[in-house]
């Protein structure tokens, strides 16, 4: 679409700018402040510098908890990606079936996150859970507080169903916005399967994707209250994630400053990486826009 | 506003931040910004070059501060001088 | 195709032939119809299985329960429920849940629909790195902005106020409605702003009059997320709130107690979580399949 260039849209855009600055930027400029000093309370603090930032950026276990959590979001990205692509193509396109589909499949996505956390408790405990008394007597023992590869495959298997509908349903919208005389003229040049796939349904999936595979991505690394309520980032600290690691160290300990700095880290990491999806999703609709 | 624990290095930092941007913004209606392509990999504006030079300015402080005994003003001299670069010919 | 019938015995072979092919196809394609449905009960399956097994328990004493394992309840008892209905605490859980989450939806929509109409059909100085911003918001973690919420909304006077989450919520969900309101309004052609205001409407009588039921069904959508959002999220919620205005998310941590954690309460708990949600999503499964790609297909 042509846009006018227009100042004077600034006063449409000044009501919202307010709210957001008051819930974003001073809290941001508060974490600044936190993270060069020692704060006791707003009269007792002393000046410290970089120093929570030299002992964040060395901890081990901090250090850890960022690979554990790069390692779980390509996980769960890995299979998530894939599985709602095929979950929207096998949706049905039309009548009540679609409706019914449609509301089962977003199910997941409108539990609260600690209620997920308790579903999955329940359903893995081994005495009383239909998971993890089924898994045991077929002879596997499930434990989820003391294994610590079971810990990770049961969080993998809840994220994988609490957040693949999102990527379901993004891929079905764009599955649906394909005007059917696409398919009429792939069935007359007698396409395979695949070739519809390649050619016709992905290419109006990439969009869509893009937007899914970054949602997924920030979400999967502000996991916080699904592990939380389910493995307490137990055993020991094999499922602890960045989130948990900041809100112990944060409302735990009451450590500001230190938690603080790792705060402004963590956001940097997320800045960057979503800057980076950001202008590939712009490039992509002006390669868009410039080609058609 | 006592809650906020100002102290004077984060307010110098957050008025120089503020103080970019008014620059920046005077500067465009001075001077309205071309999207152009340097030797950075993708076309940018003057805007895009600022943003993507104070982010690389960030992760180049946590670098020197975290993992080498270089003092923090060698990491805001390299930074200072990257922005201009990056500014100019990015 | 001819419906003209083949005249010479090359041609009735090469018809016969035809149809051959066309049958054993046919007969191949039931299984090959039948396969792609039975992946979807499968993975419906895996969906409803652990919400099942919560209502299962919901509805099961809490002796039943750990006494042993049962697919279904034996003895069908709603004592969890009647639990829930009549203890203030939770049912004031909820209350309160569904009040900051209604704020937080019309504060949210308010200021959104007008910036989206800005980003959406207006340049201005310094739009894309402003649209970019409100994304990072979109992304950040609330437990960076833990601490410095605690302390804003305690200095202000509003901690433990529902108004106090709808505000903390907006951090993420202004910046939604705006991303998902864009793509929407982007896909309304520009002249019938233009005529409109041809027509001589003001501005504010075209954007409520003409240009909102024009966008209806993705206002809808909008909502149906900004619900989603606020709905489930819960560390912002109960970090800001103590007893007034505590989210039925942090009531629930109270079902364990010294003796052990009360199942069958907390599992009816969070069955009740589950049904606002079915409600919206029912509202606007029409609308869900478009707004879910954004207006960006």
């Amino acid at each position: 679409m042509n846009k006018v260039y227009d100042n004077k849209a600034w006063l449409l855009i000044l009501p919202m700018l307010a709210l957001v600055a008051f819930s974003a930027i001073i809290p941001l400029m508060t974490v600044v402040n936190y993270s060069v000093q020692d704060v006791f309370d707003a009269n007792t603090r002393f000046f410290t510098g970089t120093e929570w930032f030299v002992q964040m950026l060395n901890d081990p276990a901090l250090q850890s908890a960022l690979l554990r959590q790069f390692a779980f979001s390509l996980t769960v990205l890995c299979i998530e990606v894939p599985l709602g692509i095929g979950i929207a193509l096998l949706m049905p396109k039309k009548g009540w079936q679609a409706s019914a589909v449609l509301i089962l499949v977003t199910l997941p996505l409108l539990i609260p996150w600690n209620v997920v956390g308790s579903i999955w408790q329940i359903f893995t405990r081994g005495d009383i859970g239909l998971m993890g008394w089924g898994l045991r007597e077929l002879g596997y023992e499930y434990n989820i507080t003391r294994s610590a590869v079971d810990a990770w495959g049961t969080i993998i298997i809840m994220d994988v169903w609490h957040w693949t509908p999102l990527i379901a349903l993004l891929c079905y919208s764009g599955l649906r916005s394909i005007p059917e005389a696409y398919y009429q003229a792939a069935r007359i040049d007698r396409a395979s399967r695949w070739a519809v796939f390649r050619f016709i349904q992905l290419p109006k999936l990439t969009n869509v994707l893009v937007i899914g595979v970054l949602l997924r991505f920030m979400h999967s690394f502000m996991i916080y209250a699904e592990p939380f309520v389910l493995t307490g980032g137990g055993p020991g600290s094999s499922t602890t994630f960045l989130s948990q690691s900041l809100t112990t160290m944060a409302i735990g300990q009451q450590d500001l400053g230190p938690s603080a700095a790792f705060s402004l880290i963590y956001f940097l990491i997320i800045l960057l990486v979503s800057w980076v999806f950001y202008t590939a999703i712009m490039n992509m609709q002006k390669d868009k826009e410039g080609g058609a | 506003m006592e809650w906020m624990v100002w102290t004077l290095p984060t307010t110098v930092f957050f008025s120089v931040i503020a103080a970019m941007l008014v620059g920046m913004t005077v500067w465009e209606v001075v001077q309205p910004t071309v999207e152009r392509k340097g030797f950075l990999p993708i076309s940018t504006t003057r805007g895009d070059r600022l943003f993507i030079g104070l982010l690389s300015a960030a992760y180049l402080h946590l670098m020197v501060v975290g993992f080498t005994p270089l003092s923090i003003w060698w990491a805001l001299a390299g930074s200072v001088l990257w922005l201009l670069v990056l500014i100019r010919w990015g | 195709m001819s419906q003209s019938k083949p005249t010479t015995p090359s041609e009735v072979r090469q018809r016969a032939a035809v149809e051959d092919k066309r049958r054993r196809r046919k007969a191949r394609a039931v299984p090959g119809r039948l396969r792609p449905k039975l992946l979807l009960c499968l993975y419906l399956l895996f969906v409803l299985l652990p919400i099942y097994w919560l209502m299962n328990m919901s509805f099961q004493s809490n002796t039943e329960i750990l006494g042993g394992l049962t697919l279904w309840p034996d003895n069908f008892t709603l004592e969890h429920y009647t639990k829930i209905f009549t203890t203030e605490t939770w049912y004031m859980g909820y209350v309160n849940s569904i009040t900051y989450v209604a704020m937080n939806m019309v504060i949210s929509i308010l200021v959104a629909l007008p910036a989206a109409y800005a980003f959406s059909r207006y340049h201005f100085i310094g739009d894309k790195h402003l649209f970019f911003w409100l994304l990072t918001n979109l992304m950040a973690p609330p437990a960076v902005f833990l601490l410095p919420y605690f302390q804003l909304y305690y200095t202000v006077g509003l901690f433990d106020t529902h108004i106090a989450v709808a505000l903390a919520h907006c951090l993420f969900n202004i910046p939604l409605a705006i991303w998902i309101l864009e793509g929407f309004m982007s896909s309304v052609p520009k002249e019938i702003d233009e005529t409109a205001f041809i027509d001589g409407y003001s501005f504010p009588r075209f954007f409520v009059r003409i240009f909102i039921p024009m966008i209806r069904s993705g206002i809808g959508v909008t909502l149906f997320f900004l619900f989603m959002f606020s709905w489930v999220e819960l560390l912002l919620a109960s970090t800001l709130t103590s007893t007034n205005a505590q989210p039925i998310a942090s009531v629930m941590t109270s079902t364990s107690t010294a003796s052990g954690i009360d199942w069958g309460t907390l599992a009816a708990a969070g069955v009740l979580t589950i049904v606002p949600g079915i409600l919206v999503v029912y509202f606007v499964r029409n609308h869900i399949a478009k707004g879910f790609a954004l207006g960006r297909t």
